[in-house]
């Protein structure tokens, strides 16, 4: 080789090296703070996050935003390969799954020494769906349940000035808007692929869903064949139209024709309904807590949670970080830049969601919300529950026969491993 | 020696490759099938037990896996004749001589193989839609009342069906026009002398004369067709009454939805095994025919 090549290497090599001294400088003084979130929320929190940096100097906040419908898979293949943030934002039905892997970080340490979560001021049944067998993973950030959208006009129509309360009321108006609207529209949407609006009456009655710390189904009970039975009954009363999701091209389309007047949908759907509905029905539809068998009756509690990975070397400065997001004025300024609701009750005295009407049967239904089975193996049975439902309506088979295969299902194949392990006092 | 040496030492790379992407994982899988890898599984090995052939004899006594088994050989014996007969009917129309403009022809034809399915899944669904679709209002016009494409258990697999024969023919329209071409000229002539009809000329050059052709495109459609996946996934996600619930994507479901990895690597080798008997039946079929001719 010629001493000019090696020249040339030897300050190729320096090069090098000044880069890698220049790339490392301002990190040594600099901590990496990793959130991932997803969809809307994952968009809105790069806004508030401004202050907090500037509260907490050579502090920065990585956020990755990913679709939801990745995020699931995404988390699983994180903590199986060991590359999990410091915190992220965790779907509130997903928390069990994670405690049992042991990925999440216990915060019970954490709130009792907090000055701003406080337990007292979030809605119990939010709260309760971080608690996993007895422990504290996580800290609701918004909330959302499932109760009735309708259509005023075509209520007032068939003669009705209010929403129904409780299910007789609302077996009536059902019957009643089928009358008046005839043969090719319908008087409710419950899409055969969605086990959410089931499940939502379901979670009303006072039976549990799982028996024995989870481990079997209960789905013979009398409350859920109550739950079923008027289910099914829209059916076969012709009230529902026996259709998934998947075949209607546009639910708020179908629901500004008149192509049903009930529809069971969360708070997301608000801001769909106002932007999507043409201006001259925006005064014909509003929101009403989900009737139960007498009186309004609750539904299961969703949202998200922040949660922080036991992995994490910055889970005090991860800890700050939500607390920051969970005070009242984060938490407003949120709803502003999302619509999500708030986690906390205090949040609510908040002159936009006063006067946004739309938000009120939220508010009173959040009080009632309950958190869904905490088994890690929750949404597949819940998947199970809606194909038994499915094989009923479209099938025509019978609920004794529907349900003990789904009992059966449930306690000899999906729920069969964990019962081993919790007799042998493995994991749970 | 030498030369053996370099040889080595040209596919090592390739070698490697195939060796750490396809070799490893598929080991990996077949040994994942003989246990209970699951979510517990994940949080502690502990929890990992060796089962054997557990998962194996499970599945086959699951009845949603017969089901499963039983709507893809369904969408199979549906859609490889209708796919067969369209892509030749596709070439056999471009390579005639009567035909114009064959390049925008061949491209139109071959435009669907390219698009992305998702794309074309949505539009197939306003397509299929029962009040506002096209083909509905299209059989409405010959009296035919409307169906419920994606609604029906009867009609969710043959309407699946359609969508992927339309969007995968030209893939097999491409090889059998190339086959056509290698035909020689000179053989239809000398039979259109002799005074042979075309049907005749059909019978007794083109398909003697694609014969090797369709094989290849038989093989190839049904081990690609038995995978069936994508299109059940994002036009109806096995529905309705989870007749449209394919192998693979039950197996995607064990898998990815459900995370019982091992269960699923269990159906992944049941139907590569199944592929793999039908694929050989297939090729053993042929060459005694072969043999005989």
């Amino acid at each position: 080789m010629s001493s000019g090549g090696m020249a040339g290497l030897a300050r190729i090599a320096a090069w090098a090296t000044m880069f890698a001294l220049c790339a490392c400088a301002p990190a040594s003084n600099e901590t990496t703070l990793k959130l991932w979130a997803f969809g809307p929320e994952g968009e809105a929190v790069g806004k508030l996050l401004t202050e907090f940096e500037r509260a907490h100097p050579g502090v920065r906040v990585e956020v990755q935003n990913m679709p939801l419908t990745a995020m699931h898979e995404k988390l699983l293949t994180a903590f199986a390969g060991d590359a999990l943030p410091d915190l992220c934002q965790l779907g509130n039905t997903w928390i069990p799954e994670f405690a049992v892997l042991g990925a999440l970080e216990p915060l019970q340490a954490y709130v009792d020494q907090s000055s701003i979560v406080r337990r007292d001021d979030y809605f119990a049944g939010i709260w309760d769906t971080n608690v996993v067998n007895g422990a504290l993973y996580g800290v609701s950030w918004y909330v959302d349940t499932r109760l009735l959208f309708y259509r005023k006009d075509l209520l007032a129509a068939a003669g009705f000035d209010h929403a129904p309360r409780d299910w007789d009321e609302w077996r009536r108006a059902m019957g009643a808007i089928k009358k008046n609207q005839g043969a090719d529209k319908y008087a409710i949407f419950l899409p055969l692929n969605e086990f959410e609006p089931l499940l939502n009456l379901a979670i009303q009655q006072n039976e549990p869903l799982l028996l024995d710390d989870g481990t079997r189904g209960n789905f013979e009970s009398a409350g859920f064949r109550r739950a079923l039975d008027f289910y099914v009954d829209a059916f076969r009363e012709n009230w529902a139209p026996a259709m998934s999701n998947t075949q209607i091209a546009n639910v708020w389309d179908e629901f500004g024709k008149g192509y049903f007047a009930f529809y069971i949908t969360g708070p997301w759907n608000i801001g769909e309904f106002k932007r999507r509905l043409p201006a001259r029905l925006q005064d014909s539809w509003n929101t009403a807590p989900l009737p139960g068998a007498n009186g309004p009756g609750g539904g299961a509690a969703g949202g998200s949670s922040f949660a922080i990975f036991r992995a994490s070397k910055n889970k005090r400065l991860a800890w700050e970080l939500v607390e920051f997001l969970s005070q009242v004025k984060q938490q407003q300024r949120f709803y502003t830049l999302t619509g999500d609701l708030p986690a906390r009750r205090s949040a609510w005295d908040f002159a936009e969601l006063e006067t946004d009407e739309f938000t009120h049967a939220f508010r009173a239904q959040l009080e009632l919300v309950k958190p869904t089975p905490k088994v890690p193996e929750w949404e597949r049975i819940a998947t199970e529950m809606q194909f038994a439902a499915e094989r009923i309506v479209r099938g025509g088979e019978s609920m004794d026969v529907a349900l003990r295969a789904l009992d059966a299902k449930v306690d000899e194949e999906i729920l069969a491993k964990r019962r081993t392990l919790l007799a042998r006092g493995g994991q749970r | 020696m030498r030369s053996e040496r370099a040889a080595w030492t040209f596919i090592a790379p390739a070698l490697v490759v195939l060796g750490v992407f396809l070799v490893l994982p598929v080991c990996a899988a077949l040994l994942l099938s003989f246990t209970d890898f699951d979510i517990y599984a994940l949080a502690n090995l502990d929890n990992l037990r060796f089962i054997g052939l557990a998962n194996y004899v499970d599945v086959l006594r699951t009845p949603l896996f017969w089901k499963a088994l039983a709507n893809t050989v369904w969408f199979v014996v549906l859609a490889l004749p209708l796919s067969l007969a369209l892509s030749l009917g596709a070439a056999l129309l471009l390579n005639s001589p009567l035909a114009r403009f064959k390049g925008l022809h061949r491209t139109a034809l071959f435009a669907p193989v390219v698009t992305t399915v998702v794309a074309v899944a949505i539009i197939w669904r306003y397509l299929f839609h029962t009040r506002y679709g096209l083909i509905n209002y299209a059989l409405g016009h010959l009296g035919i009342g409307p169906i419920d494409w994606l609604g029906d258990p009867h009609w969710a697999m043959p309407a699946l069906v359609l969508f992927a024969v339309w969007k995968n023919f030209g893939y097999n329209m491409i090889i059998l026009l190339a086959g056509l071409q290698a035909i020689p000229q000179d053989l239809y002539e000398a039979a259109r002398i002799d005074g042979a009809s075309v049907w005749r000329r059909f019978w007794h050059i083109t398909l003697p004369g694609l014969r090797p052709v369709l094989l290849l495109v038989a093989v190839i459609t049904i081990a690609g067709y038995f995978q069936l996946f994508a299109e059940p996934y994002v036009m109806t996600r096995g529905d309705p009454l989870q007749s449209t619930v394919s192998v693979l994507y039950l197996m995607y479901e064990e898998g990815f939805k459900w995370w019982n990895l091992g269960r699923a690597c269990a159906i992944a080798f049941l139907l590569f095994a199944l592929i793999l008997v039908i694929t050989r039946v297939l090729l053993r079929f042929a060459r005694a025919k072969d043999e005989r001719a």
